[in-house]
């Protein structure tokens, strides 16, 4: 397949060696399960349990509040002892609504949904509809909602279901096992997303730094005539979804739209094999794989780990730490967030643990940029970091904004790269942030105002009938007088 | 454990720096100047060293004048780097206050008064060397001819400090470099092509065995440095490419059209300070465009007005002044010419939705 170019981007350290050869093993069930409602992006999910309750495996615990959220599930049967605030795998260390399930040990499952005949019979609305009900969000860490994914070819005329596998990450090998081991599962729940989406090709774009996937991938897809199975270069940041797009269809996305609206739409490896489980047997999402690893964990392990369980039990199932790391991060190196404490639990956009050290991360205070421009040169937007970044830090936030921040995609590229050690993506998502705010609070001042106005002219409009009504009826009433008088007067 | 969170990712970071950049960049001119040492002896190499030592000198006074802390300042190596390159376009026997004086103009004011590494928006070594040109143009143009160190009639180690203090009359030392020596004969009536003849050839201006200025004389050392930056990637080849470019072809051209009075583009291209321009000054990363294009654009300013002011201006090399000026339009080139955004048009509005037909 003739594969395109994307523009810049870079070579990290990739690392992968720590955990690749490592296959996927389950984690031993913890004695707690800690299972936030807003695991997803969208609105966090409505409890429909209470403290006390006895659950099934699989049976829902929590419902969806409107179109883009998505639902909670036991991952195991037992009892829910709390529902309350706890720690959030965030970097703010905030709390968060949180269903805690103490397990039976029993794992016992819940009645399920029966498991489609045949999937490709139905229509596509049927599919997404399951995927929606199974609690199943993007696996590659942005954990967007995938039935409202999967809903895309009713609003769009769809060409290409692109299977994601290229786990540009640094670290990150779930996704390389899970298409070594369940390739078959993957291409399974493949065919069946782009049943629902309508789309006549499959996609799988693989990193070419994952052979083995490669080869196990192309064996299960080879039945299937519409599916191909590419390895693309290894580049970060390639499995960013519109430049693996670009790479594969050589399409640009044009900003503000979505891949959907040139007939692309992308999906996780790992997000087909959860599409494959939820439609053939009915079962929802309840656990992931992640890959534990860093130099900072004694024996690094991809783990199929239930969702709810604590980072500390993950990290104590792979050895423990190794001395004290520098950073603990959740996902990959470069765009995940670092986590506050080892007291959080693993949700569904957990891609990775990692615990790394002091010489992995290289953090180093930031010197005076020298204009060297390898930011400029590597930015896969083709935007210019360092005049982002000194709008920025002189809050100049409109100027940043006309330079183009709210096109960065924040994949790290121009910090790692940056000779003098200045944290440009630190400045891009705050900027990000602050202008999002900025704009929320324009739209409500917008909002306020046109209500304001509105208000105003239907005061004015009432009042203005009763001018009218009042003087129709001071006319009528001199009108009805007049005559009055002239009666008087005769 | 402590785990911090005040950052956000990427965690990891490629094993590079500025310091490292900087170091880089003193070994590939390492070859040249070892060469330049050899070549122009003792009183060079005191030239050369007094010339880092005042910049690194300076840099040390403002940031003691400014209250911070100097050790950090220093270590970057960018002073030690101005003051490298700033010997480099000096007389290689330039008395102890010429490199002072440039070490203030270039340290100084050229860098510190802006706000320090980063800031300024000239090139500190060529401003010391334009400052110090226009200053003191009898001893900025006193160019010797070759003296290898221990040769017959090299200075020796005590003599060669009369040279440095400013002792020794350099009048019947002097001798002309090649741009120098064709200017005026031009300006005597004698053509181009014929003061040409008497230049050193090739050869010799290839490998450095000509009066010139300290660093430039071997065109082959200058080059391989930057090469060697090239290779390292510390610089990429559009400025290089784009400067040394439009010389020859404007050299080449205006010499087809007439040899008495324009001269060839291989001399222009290994004349002067045409490789130690466009490899190690124009590229100088603060004072020259970020974007590959806008690059482009600054290599080509560069070359047409060295060119212009070696051809038609008083001055017989153009590159310290062709880089000053084209300086101070950087930052327009960086603001009109920018790479596109990824999903937008040139101008910056959403690309037209295209679809595969």
């Amino acid at each position: 397949m003739k594969l395109f170019a994307i523009r810049g981007g870079i070579h990290p350290d990739y690392r992968k060696e720590l955990s690749a050869e490592r296959p996927i093993v389950a984690l031993p069930m913890p004695g707690r399960l800690y299972l936030p409602l807003q695991q997803h992006a969208g609105a966090a999910a409505l409890p429909l349990v209470e403290v006390g309750d006895l659950v099934k495996k699989g049976q829902i615990l929590a419902r969806p509040q409107g179109v883009i959220s998505a639902p909670v599930h036991a991952p195991t049967s037992g009892r829910i002892v709390d529902i309350a605030e706890y720690s959030a795998p965030h970097p703010s260390g905030l709390s968060q609504p949180t269903i805690v399930l103490e397990p039976d040990g029993k794992d016992e499952w819940a009645s399920l949904p029966a498991p489609l005949a045949d999937p490709f019979a139905v229509p596509g609305k049927e599919i997404s509809d399951r995927v929606g009900a199974a609690g199943i969000v993007g696996l590659g860490g942005a954990a967007f909602p995938s039935a409202v994914k999967l809903t895309l070819g009713t609003r769009n005329k769809l060409e290409t279901l692109l299977l994601n596998g290229a786990e540009c990450e640094p670290y990150l090998t779930c996704d390389d096992r899970v298409m070594r081991e369940y390739a078959d599962e993957v291409i399974d729940g493949a065919r069946i997303m782009a049943h629902a989406l309508g789309t006549p090709k499959i996609v799988v774009a693989i990193e070419q730094n994952k052979p083995a996937a490669v080869d196990k991938m192309t064996q299960a897809a080879k039945a299937f005539p519409n599916v191909e199975v590419v390895s693309v270069p290894v580049q970060y940041p390639m499995g960013s979804e519109k430049h693996l797009t670009q790479a594969i269809t050589g399409l640009e996305t044009p900003a503000r739209k979505l891949t959907a609206d040139i007939g692309v739409v992308v999906h996780n490896v790992a997000t087909a094999r959860a599409v494959h489980h939820a439609i053939r047997f009915g079962r929802p999402l309840l656990s992931r794989v992640i890959a534990v690893s860093g130099a900072g964990i004694a024996q690094p392990k991809n783990i199929d780990v239930p969702l709810g369980a604590l980072v500390s039990e993950v990290v104590a199932f792979c050895g423990g730490l190794v001395g004290s790391p520098k950073r603990l991060v959740s996902g990959g190196p470069m765009m995940g967030q670092p986590l506050p404490s080892l007291d959080v639990p693993v949700v569904k956009g957990t891609s990775g643990i990692l615990a790394l050290t002091e010489a992995e991360v290289n953090e180093r205070p930031s010197s005076p940029c020298i204009r060297c421009g390898t930011c400029v040169t590597i930015c896969p937007c083709g935007l210019v970091p360092v005049e982002m970044a000194s709008f920025i830090r002189k809050e100049k936030l409109e100027e940043a904004a006309k330079s183009g921040v709210m096109d960065c995609v924040s994949c790290g590229s121009c910090s790692y790269i940056c000779p003098s050690h200045i944290p440009l993506v630190h400045y891009f998502n705050y900027a990000k942030g602050r202008l999002n705010a900025l704009d929320r609070e324009k739209r409500k001042n917008d909002q306020t105002k046109t209500l304001a106005e509105a208000r105003n002219a239907r005061l004015e409009k009432l009042a203005e009938a009763k001018r009218v009504a009042a003087a129709a009826a001071a006319a009528r009433k001199a009108q009805s007088e007049t005559p009055a008088e002239g009666k008087a007067s005769t | 454990m402590i785990l911090s969170t005040d950052k956000s990712g990427p965690f990891g970071h490629a094993p590079n720096s500025v310091q490292k950049t900087m170091t880089l960049v003193l070994v590939a001119l390492l070859p040249a100047t070892l060469f330049n040492i050899w070549l122009f002896g003792w009183p060079a190499l005191f030239m050369f060293l007094f010339s880092i030592a005042s910049c690194v000198g300076i840099e040390a006074l403002c940031m003691w004048g400014q209250g911070k802390p100097i050790q950090p300042v220093i270590a970057d190596g960018s002073a030690v780097l101005t003051g490298w390159l700033m010997a480099m376009s000096l007389p290689p026997w330039a008395p102890w206050w010429i490199p002072l004086i440039g070490a203030i103009c270039a340290i100084w004011l050229a860098k510190h008064l802006y706000g320090g590494l980063g800031q300024n928006v000239f090139n500190p070594a060529m401003i010391a060397r334009v400052a110090l040109l226009v200053s003191f143009p009898v001893q900025m143009t006193l160019f010797v001819a070759p003296k290898p160190l221990f040769s017959d009639g090299a200075p020796g180690f005590a003599e060669s400090l009369s040279i440095f203090f400013g002792l020794v009359d350099m009048d019947t030392l002097s001798s002309a470099s090649a741009m120098g020596f064709i200017k005026t004969e031009l300006s005597r009536g004698i053509t181009v092509s014929a003061s040409m003849a008497q230049t050193p050839n090739l050869m010799d201006t290839l490998f450095g065995f000509h009066p010139g200025s300290f660093g430039e004389t071997s065109q082959v050392l200058v080059l391989a440095g930057g090469l060697f930056l090239l290779a390292r990637r510390v610089i990429s080849w559009h400025i290089p490419v784009a400067v040394l470019g439009t010389i020859l072809v404007l050299g080449t051209l205006f010499n087809a059209i007439n040899p008495d009075r324009f001269a060839s583009g291989l001399f222009h291209l290994t004349a002067g300070a045409s490789m130690l321009g466009a490899f190690f000054i124009a590229t100088d990363y603060v004072t020259s465009p970020v974007s590959k294009q806008g690059q482009i654009v600054f290599g080509i300013g560069v070359g047409f007005l060295t060119w212009v002011i070696r051809t038609f201006a008083g001055y017989p090399e153009g590159m310290a002044f062709a880089v000053l000026l084209m300086n101070s339009v950087t930052p327009i080139i960086d603001s009109k010419i920018r790479p596109r955004t990824f999903g937008r048009t040139r101008k910056g509005e959403p690309l037209e939705m295209t679809r595969k037909p």
